[in-house]
C-alpha cells in the first residue's frame, strides 16, 4: 500500500472513512457526527424556546413537546457533547504523548460506529411512532407508563449501543496513555488535556456500567416481561433513579473535565506562559473525579432519602467546589503577567471563567438540601445546568474547534468570523439562561409545555427565546466560517498559532498518517516549547529513522455495530410482530459473525518504508 | 513496538529466570491446591445440615473473596511488577460498587 497522497474520488474517500482505523480520521468522524447531532439538538432547543416564547402558545403541545424536550437533552448529552469531546481526544491525545496511533485502533473505530449507530437508532424513533418522552433522565415511573409508542425502547436500546462504544473509547484511551507515551513523557510531564482525557476515561469506565445495568433492567421491564422497577410486582422505581444518577453525576464531570483540559491548553498557549500550578491542576482533576462518585444523590434530595443521607450528600457535593476553585485560580494566575494574545479560542477561555463560576455558585446553592426543596424541578435548575454545560462544555468545544482546527485540517478558521461567532454566542447564552434563574425562583416549573398569562413570566421567557436565536445565528456563522475556510482558507505550518507548547504543534498540519517520523524524546513539560526556547525548530528524536508499522483498515467495525442496530429493531418490535425475533437474532448473528471473522483472520498490518517516510517528510518541508 | 530490553547477559538471565519460574510454579501449585480445598469446604458447609443459612451464606462469600484474590495474585500475576494500574482500576471499581451497594441498602428503604 502506498501512502503517497493522490486525488481520490468521492467513493474512495467514503470507503476510506468507513474502514479507517486512523485516530485522526476517527476524530473527523466524531467531529462531523457530533456536530450534526449538535445542530439537531440545537434545532430542538429552538423549537422548545419558540413554544415557550409567549403564554398559551400552541406551537408544540403536550406529548410532542415532551418528545422534543427529551430528545434535546438526550441528544445534547450523549450524541453531541460526548462525541465532540471524543473528537478532540482522538485528534490530539496521541499527538500530545508522541504516539503513532492509539493502543487499539480497531477498537477505536468500533467505538465510533457503536456510538453512531446507537444515535441513529435513537433518532429513528421520530419516524416510527414517536420519540422517547420521559425526559433525558427517563425516570422509571414515567417511562414504564409511556405506552403509546416505542419511544422509550429506542432510548434504552440506542443508549446501550452507544454506551458500549463510549466504554470502548475510554478503555482505549486509558491503555494508550498508560502504555504509549514517548520516551521521557512521564505522567507529570503530560499536557493537561491528556491528563483530563486520562481521568475522564477512568470516570467513563466506572460510571457507564451502572447506566448499562439500569438500561438493561429497563429493557427487561419494557420488552421482556421484567419487573425490576414495577412496585406492583415487587420492584422499586427508585432503583432506576440511583442507577441513573450514579452514572449521571460522573457524566457531568466526564463532559467538563475535558473542557477544563482544553482551556488549560488555551490559557497557557495564548498567555505564552507555563500553566500555573501544573501539579495542583493534576491533583485537582483527580480529586474532582474521585469526589464526583460520591455525590450522585444530590439529584434526589426530594425523593425522601432522609435527613442524614441528604446532609451527607450535601456536604460531599460542596467539597467539590474546593478543587474546582483551585483550578479557577490557577487559570487566572496563568494569565497574570502573561503576554496575552486575544485569539478566538482565548475569547472563549476568558468568557468561560465568569460563566462557569456562575454555574458553580448556583450549584452550591442547589447542593443545600433544604433549599433545594424550593429550587427543585424549577427553571432555576435549567439555568444552573446550562451555565455549567454551555458556559463550560460548549464554550470549550467551540474554543477547541477554533484552536485545533488548523492542526486537524491544515487551514486556519477565519478569526474575524470566529470572533463574531463568539460574541453572538456569548451574548445569546447569557440572554437565554440568566433570566431563567429568576423564572425559576418565581416558580416556573421545568418540563412543562406552557404557562398562563399574568404570572409574571412573559418578559423573562420572551427574552430567553431571543437569546436562543442569537446562539442560532452564532452557529450559522460558524458553519459559514467552516465552509469558507475549507474552500479557501490559508494553509498553516505545523506550529499554526506560532505559540504551540505541546508535541502536536511540532509536526505538520494535518499530521502525516504515522504522526511522528521519529518518536520524539521528551525533556520536560511543554516539550515543544522547551525545544523552541533552545533555538531548535524540531523535536529531539528518540530513535533512528526506520520502517513504520501501521494497522490495516477494516470494514468490520462498521458491520459489528450495524448488526446491533438491526438487532435493536428486531427486539423493539418482537412483541408486536412475528418478524421481530428473527430480525433480532439475525442482527446478533451479523455482529457475532463479524467478531468471529475478526478473531480468525490474521492481520499483521503493513509497513511504511523508510524511503517513503523520507520522501513524505521532504515534501512536507517544501510545502 | 517497545523494545524489550534486558540486562544483555543472556546466561545470567536464563539462570535467574529458571529459578524464578520454579518458584512461581510452586506458588501456583500451592494456590491451586488451596483453591480446591476451599471449594470442598464450601460444598461441605452447604451440605452440612447443622449450619444455619446465616452462617453459610456469609461464609461462602468470604471463601469466594479469597478465591478471587488467589486467582488475581497467583494465576494472573497481579503481584508482579507492572500490574499497578490494573490493580488500581480493579480496586477503584470495587470501591465504587461497595459504595453503591451500601447506598442501596441504606437509603432505599421503601
Ligand atoms: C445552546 C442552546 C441551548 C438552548 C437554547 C437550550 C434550551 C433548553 C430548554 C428550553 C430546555 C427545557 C427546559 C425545561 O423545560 O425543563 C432544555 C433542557 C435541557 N437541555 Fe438545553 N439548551 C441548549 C443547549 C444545551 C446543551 C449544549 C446541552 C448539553 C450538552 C443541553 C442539555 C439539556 C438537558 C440535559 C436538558 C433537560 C432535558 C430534560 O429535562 O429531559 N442543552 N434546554
Ligand atoms: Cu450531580
Amino acid at each position: 500500500m502506498s501512502t503517497i497522497a493522490r486525488k481520490k474520488g468521492v467513493g474512495a474517500v467514503l470507503w476510506d472513512y468507513l474502514t479507517t482505523v486512523d485516530h485522526k480520521k476517527i476524530a473527523h468522524l466524531y467531529l462531523i457526527s457530533g456536530g450534526f447531532f449538535f445542530l439537531l439538538g440545537g434545532l430542538e432547543a429552538l423549537f422548545i424556546r419558540i413554544q415557550l416564547a409567549k403564554p398559551n402558545n400552541d406551537f408544540l403541545v403536550g406529548g410532542l413537546y415532551n418528545e422534543v424536550l427529551t430528545m434535546h437533552g438526550t441528544t445534547m448529552i450523549f450524541l453531541a457533547a460526548m462525541p465532540l469531546v471524543f473528537a478532540f481526544m482522538n485528534a490530539v491525545v496521541p499527538l500530545q504523548i508522541g504516539a503513532r496511533d492509539v493502543a487499539f485502533p480497531f477498537l477505536n473505530a468500533l467505538g465510533f460506529w457503536m456510538f453512531f449507530f446507537g444515535g441513529l437508532f435513537l433518532n429513528c424513533s421520530w419516524f416510527l411512532g414517536g420519540a422517547p418522552d420521559a425526559g433525558w433522565t427517563s425516570y422509571a415511573s414515567l417511562s414504564l407508563d409511556s405506552k403509546a409508542h416505542h419511544g422509550i425502547d429506542f432510548y434504552t436500546l440506542g443508549l446501550q449501543i452507544s454506551g458500549f462504544g463510549t466504554i470502548m473509547g475510554a478503555i482505549n484511551f486509558l491503555v494508550t496513555i498508560i502504555n504509549m507515551r514517548a520516551p521521557g513523557m512521564t505522567f507529570m510531564r503530560m499536557p493537561m488535556f491528556t491528563w483530563a482525557t486520562f481521568v475522564t476515561s477512568a470516570l467513563i469506565l466506572f460510571a457507564f456500567p451502572p447506566l448499562t445495568v439500569g438500561l438493561i433492567f429497563m429493557m427487561m421491564d419494557r420488552l421482556f416481561g421484567g419487573n425490576f422497577f414495577n412496585p406492583a410486582a415487587g420492584g422499586n422505581t427508585i432503583i432506576w433513579e440511583h442507577l441513573f444518577w450514579v452514572f449521571g453525576h460522573p457524566e457531568v464531570y466526564i463532559l467538563v473535565l475535558p473542557a477544563f483540559g482544553i482551556f488549560s491548553e488555551i490559557f497557557a498557549t495564548f498567555s505564552r506562559k507555563r500553566l500555573f500550578g501544573y501539579s495542583s491542576m493534576v491533583f485537582a482533576t483527580v480529586l474532582i473525579a474521585f469526589l464526583g462518585f460520591m455525590v450522585w444523590a444530590h439529584h434526589m434530595f426530594t425523593v425522601g432519602m432522609g435527613p442524614i443521607a441528604n446532609a451527607i450528600f450535601a456536604v460531599a457535593t460542596m467539597t467539590i467546589a474546593v478543587p474546582t476553585g483551585v483550578k479557577i485560580f490557577n487559570w487566572l494566575f496563568t494569565m497574570w503577567g502573561g503576554s496575552i494574545k486575544f485569539t478566538t479560542p482565548m475569547h472563549y477561555a476568558v468568557a468561560f471563567i465568569p460563566s462557569f463560576v456562575m454555574g458553580g455558585v448556583t450549584g452550591v446553592m442547589l447542593a443545600s438540601a433544604a433549599a433545594d426543596y424550593q429550587y427543585h424541578d424549577s427553571y432555576f435548575v435549567v439555568a444552573h445546568f446550562h451555565y455549567v454545560i454551555v458556559g463550560g462544555v460548549v464554550f470549550a468545544l467551540l474554543a477547541g474547534t477554533h484552536y485545533w482546527w488548523p492542526k486537524m485540517f491544515g487551514r486556519m478558521l477565519n478569526e474575524t468570523l470566529g470572533k463574531m461567532t463568539f460574541w453572538l454566542f456569548f451574548i445569546g447564552f447569557h440572554l437565554t439562561f440568566f433570566i431563567q434563574h429568576f423564572l425559576g425562583l418565581t416558580g416556573m416549573p421545568r418540563r412543562v409545555f406552557t404557562y398562563l398569562p399574568n404570572q409574571g413570566w412573559e418578559t423573562g421567557n420572551f427574552v430567553s427565546t431571543v437569546g436562543a436565536f442569537f446562539m442560532a445565528a452564532a452557529t450559522i456563522i460558524l458553519l459559514i466560517n467552516i465552509v469558507v475556510t475549507t474552500a479557501k482558507g490559508e494553509k498553516v505550518p505545523g506550529d499554526a498559532w506560532g505559540d504551540g507548547r505541546t508535541l502536536e504543534w511540532a509536526i505538520a498540519s494535518p499530521p502525516p498518517v504515522y504522526n511522528f517520523a521519529q518518536t520524539p524524546l521528551v525533556r520536560g513539560l511543554d516539550a515543544f516549547w522547551l525545544e523552541k526556547m533552545e533555538g531548535k525548530k524540531e523535536l529531539t528524536p528518540a530513535e533512528p529513522l526506520g520502517d513504520i508499522h501501521m494497522p490495516n483498515s477494516s470494514f468490520l467495525p462498521f458491520v459489528i455495530a450495524f448488526g446491533l442496530f438491526v438487532a435493536a429493531f428486531g427486539f423493539t418490535y418482537h412483541n408486536d410482530a412475528g418478524w421481530g425475533l428473527p430480525v433480532g437474532i439475525l442482527g446478533l448473528l451479523i455482529t457475532l459473525g463479524s467478531m468471529f471473522l475478526r478473531s480468525v483472520i490474521d492481520d499483521h498490518g503493513f509497513h511504511i518504508h523508510k524511503e517513503e517516510v523520507l520522501e513524505l517528510e521532504k515534501k512536507e518541508a517544501n510545502a | 513496538m517497545a523494545n524489550q530490553t534486558n540486562s544483555g547477559n543472556e546466561r545470567v538471565d536464563l539462570a535467574y529466570r529458571r529459578r524464578k519460574n520454579a518458584e512461581e510454579m510452586r506458588h501456583q501449585m500451592i494456590a491451586f491446591v488451596l483453591m480446591i480445598l476451599l471449594t470442598l469446604i464450601a460444598f461441605a458447609a452447604v451440605g452440612y445440615e447443622e449450619f444455619s443459612h446465616w452462617f453459610v451464606v456469609p461464609f461462602i462469600l468470604l471463601l469466594a473473596a479469597v478465591q478471587v484474590a488467589f486467582q488475581l495474585y497467583y494465576f494472573m500475576h497481579m503481584s508482579h511488577k507492572g500490574h499497578e494500574f490494573p490493580a488500581m482500576f480493579i480496586y477503584g471499581g470495587v470501591a465504587v460498587m461497595l459504595l453503591l451497594v451500601w447506598a442501596f441498602t441504606t437509603v432505599i428503604w421503601w
